[in-house]
């Protein structure tokens, strides 16, 4: 489903990502971990195409396809999503007005017709059970005054709408106490199915209890630097990021 | 010939058509005595630094109308609010069309200014009203009260309000190649009365038109008065629009400035509090593009204790429009307790777009809560990019954000289906189509 071949990626002239491989097949999920600084939002934001992220060397393909030229709303269009780290606040714009033009504006672009009221009601009273969220809480402006944990609620809820065929959840476990990261991750497990593929940028293990990786990669200084299964990332909780770092220099 | 010289001498004709005996008159020649002595507004003087009416000066206007013209009510119903009943007072050149009104005496007078101003029964109130209000030295108002004729006459006796909205409509038609109009209107609202009055000026044609409007507003006590002004004209259209609003004892008055065309539109909005705990509201959203010009300039005069105003104003300028904003507040010594509030927040979305704003905040009491902030600024591009990574086109994804930006000011809309027409204008004026309304 996903291809990256050895991305290089810079921004305002720092490169970040030096030469990233990494192959996610549909029903997969990998989890990416790494220090503070290793570039996992970096990669992220380049997979969903952020303005300011510039691809010096390699590609990102989705399905084959070259995402380089692709804006982030056409990538949303062909199923990638992402699970902001720090989701913005808009005021005057409500939750369910948000998810309605959003859904809306994939179904055009697909050449389907708006969603019938009925259905787009049925479909967020739904996913809103999903994520134990309260209805009075979709009214709201998005984002705007909500906590940490609600604002992650709100992506997998977002997330839980649009069902994408690639769901990056970066640091979706940060902020979160361990209801909400139940909550979360439960959600998470529901949406998973043989079609699509989640990728997991995340900098400490808990989250891995809740969602179990197929595939961990460690990065470190813009490279993947180990891969391996789910026993990776307890090896890293034991031993910290430190005793990568001596491999690596060895 | 300069438009001043020719205004001035137009005056002599102008009272061959007028009752040269009348009180009103007095009033007239004293304003055009004013008129002639200053003059246009230049741009040497503060409160017209930003905007000028040069080109204007330049151009032949015909300064009174030929001739009553018709329009077919299905050409022009989309420039009213046609989803509901209203009371309609409109003029086309600046002549009443009966055919286009629909005007009323049942309990309240929903007329025009022309009988008010001639006819025996009206003097008393005409004595206690007329001019009492707009400014008697400021050039352009006495200019147009010189030349006052016609207009709305609305008067809404103590208890009552009128069944619906009234709507305030001038026409111009490009029967004249350059047409300069100068409506006068009169409101009055009684003891805990109340109105709901919607003004629109409407070119049709691409024939130049410039409208020196003046308007004022007396609100009794406990009087509740609501104002639209919708201000969308094609762009060979100019507007001044002068505002005079008299507020007494625990009066609310909220005026709604819609500006999203016109070549140049200026309005002077200028409120007195003339009594205790009134308030004062005014809230603008100003959408402009190619090279539009809007000058908003603000006056609430805090002349009594435990008052309030609030002012928010929020505007998006793009291509190489410009825009002032400029909100003067006055608090008087003995104003004591008063709140004075006051927000301007643009959005400027191209690199040629200019905005100039200024608070001018004069206190004199020292037992105030005064609060002003002016914001200019552009897109979140984070916010886009939030957007955009949930499948909504950048185009969308700004109008989304400027929509929710302009919000808070349509909250405050009182009449649904105007809500629903400004909301569709704004949605258009972005150049998209949204899915719902705010």
């Amino acid at each position: 489903m996903l291809k990256i071949n050895n991305l290089h990626a810079k921004v305002e002239d720092k490169e970040i990502l030096k030469g990233i491989n990494l192959e996610i097949k549909a029903g997969e999920v990998h989890a990416i971990m790494g220090p503070n600084g290793s570039g996992k939002s970096t990669l992220a934001s380049v997979i969903a195409g952020k303005e300011n992220f510039e691809i010096t060397e390699g590609s990102v393909e989705l399905e084959g396809e070259d995402l380089e030229e692709i804006s982030p709303e056409e990538r949303a269009h062909k199923g990638v999503f992402l699970s902001f780290q720090y989701p913005v606040e808009i005021p005057g714009v409500s939750v369910t007005n948000f998810m309605k033009t959003a859904i809306n504006e994939s179904r055009k672009a697909k050449g389907l017709k708006e969603m019938p009221a009925k259905d787009m009601l049925k479909l967020i009273r739904d996913k809103s059970e999903l994520l134990e969220i309260d209805r009075k809480f979709l009214s709201r402006s998005l984002n705007e005054g909500f906590s940490g944990g609600e604002k992650k609620r709100n992506e997998i809820f977002q997330m839980a709408m649009l069902e994408p065929k690639l769901a990056i959840l970066d640091e979706t476990d940060s902020g979160l106490d361990i209801d909400a990261l139940r909550i979360v991750a439960s959600g998470v497990n529901k949406l998973k199915s043989k079609d699509n593929a989640v990728l997991l940028i995340t900098h400490y293990q808990r989250l891995l209890d809740y969602i179990v990786p197929d595939f961990v990669h460690v990065l470190h200084n813009g490279k993947i630097v180990k891969s391996g299964g789910k026993e990776l990332a307890l090896e890293l909780e034991e031993k910290g990021y430190d005793w990568l770092k001596n491999e690596e220099v060895v | 010939m300069e438009l001043k010289d020719k205004l001035v001498s137009s005056f002599m004709a102008f009272e061959n058509n007028v009752d040269v005996e009348s009180p009103v008159h007095d009033i007239r020649t004293e304003a055009i005595k004013n008129f002639e002595t200053k003059g246009f507004p230049t741009k040497k003087e503060e409160a017209w630094k930003y905007t000028s009416l040069n080109s204007l000066r330049k151009i032949d206007f015909s300064i009174f109308p030929k001739m009553e013209n018709t329009l077919e009510y299905n050409d022009v119903k989309k420039y009213f609010l046609h989803e509901i009943e209203t009371y309609k007072i409109v003029f086309v050149d600046g002549i009443y069309s009966s055919y286009l009104s629909e005007t009323t005496h049942d309990g309240v007078d929903i007329c025009l200014m022309s009988s008010a101003l001639t006819k025996e029964m009206y003097k008393p109130v005409i004595d206690v009203y007329f001019n009492k209000v707009a400014s008697k030295d400021e050039s352009l108002t006495t200019l147009n009260t010189a030349f006052s004729r016609e207009g709305a006459y609305i008067y809404i006796p103590k208890n009552k309000m009128p069944k619906k909205p009234i709507e305030i409509l001038h026409f111009a038609t490009g029967n004249e190649a350059s047409l300069m109009l100068q409506p006068r209107n009169l409101i009055i609202v009684e003891e805990n009365a109340e109105v709901q009055i919607i003004e629109r000026h409407q070119s049709l044609t691409s024939n130049n038109v410039l409208t020196n409007a003046v308007t004022e507003i007396f609100a009794a006590d406990n009087a509740i008065v609501d104002i639209y002004k919708v201000q969308n004209d094609n762009a060979s259209a100019s507007l001044i629009d002068n505002t005079y609003i008299d507020q007494k004892n625990k009066s609310v008055v909220k005026v709604h400035t819609f500006s999203f065309g016109g070549k140049l539109t200026r309005n002077n909005l200028n409120f007195y509090q003339n009594g205790e705990y009134i308030d004062s509201i005014m809230k603008g959203v100003t959408i402009l593009g190619e090279k539009q010009h809007v000058d908003h300039h603000t006056l609430v005069h805090h002349i009594e204790p435990n008052c309030e105003s609030h002012q928010d104003y929020k505007g998006i300028y793009g291509e190489s429009s410009t825009g002032v904003f400029n909100g003067k507040i006055i608090v008087d010594k003995i104003a004591q307790k008063t709140n004075a509030f006051q927000k301007n927040n643009n959005i400027l979305i191209s690199d040629k777009a200019t905005i100039n704003t200024k608070p001018q905040l004069e206190i004199f009491a020292d037992d105030v809560k005064c609060s002003h902030g002016c914001t200019i600024g552009q897109l979140d591009e984070d916010a886009l990019f939030y957007m955009q990574s949930r499948g909504i086109p950048v185009k969308e994804a700004r109008a989304l954000l400027m929509y929710a930006f302009a919000n808070n000011v349509l909250q405050s809309v009182r009449i649904p289906e105007l809500k629903v027409r400004i909301n569709t204008l704004i949605a258009s004026k972005l150049g998209v189509n949204l899915g719902f309304d705010l």
